[in-house]
């Protein structure tokens, strides 16, 4: 019993990260690039849901909603004022750009909201499950998190497979030059992209404040880099790889946690690496063979 | 045609040598008159080991071509392994840079072995696969040596695994004159021992390392690979022996630097080397130019230097230095710049052939 304990808190906290990780895997598969302000993002719209929780008295739905449009354009302007001038550009120069935006990010939040550590309310008012006669509580927030997690799975596996936009995205991802060629706007594509990666961040920020109820301006660096390793574990660029990966990533670091405390990110890590030396594309990844 | 290239090589590694030691004796005077200011002098030795770990990146990421951004965990490694050589050496070897070169000398094989533990599965991967293993591998050695307890005694050297958060420094079982060297999450207690000459002679022999490195029969065998890695496999170019010899140098370069940074502080938690410290040693490198020695150098410095000089911006000197970053970025990569700087670059080496030429 306590094993489906620690099984269940390992499934929400592995739904956060899977919704982290779907973003991620969107806007790697299509601009090839480590997003590190990805991270910042999640904690803008955190701090952005908190305000308007705290500050104006809105509903929480109407917040999370308010927090996703607000970072949707947050990212769509990241990309046209740092990515966009980078694009053909080595992936390193992108690499060290992105991170001047999440440091930026970070001290702009510092200024604005400062240093100490906000209590976030929980924007979930469900009740929980309480299951065997009270060995097993599910809370309202992992209900809600498992949930949306597999709502927004499915509705961007039908986006990218069903939609025109969709279509435009997964060819831009496989071939850019050629896509334009076929009158595809690379350029609108790449900023649409950015967009749902940032209101799934601005989604999955609300969803992690209510769980660990802390939140400052670095909140988002640990999760933002655990939900890339679940993207890299899941397989780049694939949507149900980040799901899956993000899952089992949750899943075992709640274990780890619950009888290794000392060493938790230590044995996530690991794991990590051992997957990929065996499988170094990841677990639904694609392995591209190589022309000479 | 061929002596003269050759010649120019060699002129440029002269002048790296001699333009470091110019800086340091500068400084080193300015130190001496107490010219310097108190912060700045407080960043005289970080300032040298982060040269030494932008060069030894730069060695990893442009002279191999491979992204690691775990460069901070071999830092660690040798930083814990030196503090631990120097604290226990305390005794048997009373004069302190004597202690301090053994402990580096530690340290940098330490960092050494780790980072063969970890080259060898990890450079069978590619591209931001192996950026991800290496970001993992800091991640672990953080907190494994959060969980580290060790002490010293005449009996040796005593060590635990403070896993569950449970076991203390008794643990260890210590006798009277035993000393606590490394407390867990409480990090390490350190004499500091480290100075401003022995960064510089660090220096020195990274740049004699590195430098004779890229310019020898392996250098050319190591960008080979980083050019076209099927090209120069196929004309017979060992690429496992070829990438660990470049990882492992430059992570027992990063050990060596760890050691004279973790003995510079009375005090040293394993936080202090984490992914941050990895992506700053990063923008150094990719800001002073990939494969470009110099650069690291004077980015290194620079950008160790700007915080503090922007601190009459206060609370918003991170702030201007992320926007300064991202400048820099934009603007390196302009084309239109880029195109101007070209010209101008143009225009002064044919001028330079042609003295060249002028003299033959």
């Amino acid at each position: 019993m306590v094993y489906l304990q620690h099984l269940i808190s390992g499934i929400s906290l592995g739904s956060v990260y899977a919704i982290i990780a779907l973003g991620y895997t969107m806007v790697y598969g299509i601009a090839k690039m480590l997003n590190f302000a990805h991270g910042d993002v999640i904690m803008v719209g955190a701090y952005i849901s908190f305000c308007c929780t705290t500050y104006l008295g809105l509903p929480p739905l109407l917040a999370v909603v308010l927090a996703m449009a607000f970072c949707t354009v947050l990212g769509i302007i990241i990309e046209g004022l740092a990515y966009r001038p980078l694009r053909q550009a080595g992936s390193l120069a992108v690499l060290i750009t992105a991170i001047g935006v999440s440091y930026f990010l970070q001290n702009a939040a510092q200024l604005i909201w400062g240093a100490t550590p906000k209590s976030f309310t929980s924007v979930v008012s469900i009740d929980g499950l309480t299951l065997f006669g009270g060995a097993l509580r599910v809370s309202g927030e992992a209900l809600v998190t498992i949930l949306a997690c597999i709502v927004i799975m499915v509705l961007l596996m039908w986006f990218t497979g069903k939609t025109k936009m969709g279509k435009a995205m997964r060819a831009c991802s496989e071939d850019k030059g050629a896509a334009q060629l076929m009158g595809i706007n690379v350029n609108r594509t790449i900023s649409m992209t950015f967009a749902i990666g940032s209101a799934l961040a601005a989604v999955a920020g609300v969803l992690l404040c209510s769980f660990s109820p802390t939140l400052q301006p670095t909140t988002g660096s640990m999760p933002g880099i655990k939900a890339f390793t679940a993207a890299v574990f899941g397989g780049i660029g694939s949507i149900p790889g980040a799901f899956l990966g993000g899952l089992l990533l949750g899943i075992i670091e709640s274990l780890a946690r619950a009888y290794v405390s000392g060493l938790a990110n230590a044995i996530v890590f690991a794991v990590l690496i051992v997957v990929l030396l065996v499988k170094p594309a990841g677990l639904l990844g694609k392995q591209v063979t190589e022309k000479v | 045609m061929k002596r003269l290239s050759v010649k120019r090589g060699t002129v440029a590694n002269y002048a790296t040598y001699i333009g470091v030691t110019i800086a340091f004796v500068v400084l080193f005077l300015l130190q001496q008159q107490g010219a310097l200011s108190n912060s700045l002098e407080g960043q005289l030795i970080p300032i040298c080991c982060y040269v030494v770990m932008a060069v030894s990146l730069n060695l990893t990421v442009g002279i191999l071509g491979e992204l690691s951004l775990g460069h901070a965990g071999f830092m660690s490694v040798g930083a814990f392994a030196g503090i631990i050589a120097a604290q226990s050496l305390q005794a048997s070897i009373p004069l302190a840079p004597v202690r301090l070169a053994v402990a580096m000398v530690i340290g940098a094989i330490c960092a050494a072995i780790a980072g063969f533990l970890v080259g060898v599965p990890v450079l069978r991967l590619r591209g931001d696969y192996l950026a991800i293993v290496t970001l993992a591998f800091g991640e672990i050695i953080k907190e494994l040596i959060n969980c580290l307890l060790v002490g010293y005694d005449e009996n040796g050297l005593h060590i635990a695994f403070n896993i569950r958060g449970t076991t203390t420094m008794s643990a260890l079982g210590l006798s009277d004159n035993g000393i606590e060297i490394i407390k867990g999450a409480q990090g390490a207690v350190v004499t500091k021992i480290a100075s401003f000459p022995a960064g510089f002679i660090l220096i020195l022999i990274t740049l004699f390392v590195v430098l004779n490195l890229i310019r020898s029969r392996s250098g050319r065998a190591i960008m080979a690979l980083r050019d076209n890695r099927i090209a120069a496999e196929s004309v017979g170019i060992p690429i496992t022996k070829y990438k660990l010899m470049a990882f492992i140098v430059s992570a027992a370069l990063a050990g060596a630097a760890g050691t004279l940074y973790g003995l510079n502080y009375a005090t040293l938690v394993s936080s202090r080397f984490d992914f941050n410290t990895s992506i700053l040693v990063l923008v150094f490198v990719v800001l002073g130019g990939l494969g470009n020695i110099w650069g690291s150098i004077i980015a290194a410095a620079a950008l160790t230097i700007l915080p503090e000089a922007l601190r009459s911006f206060a609370d918003y000197r991170m702030l201007v230095y992320a926007i300064v970053l991202i400048l820099v970025m934009l603007a390196t990569n302009n084309p239109t710049l880029r195109a101007f700087f070209g010209r101008i670059r143009s225009t002064l080496g044919r001028k330079s052939e042609k003295e060249a030429a002028d003299h033959e």
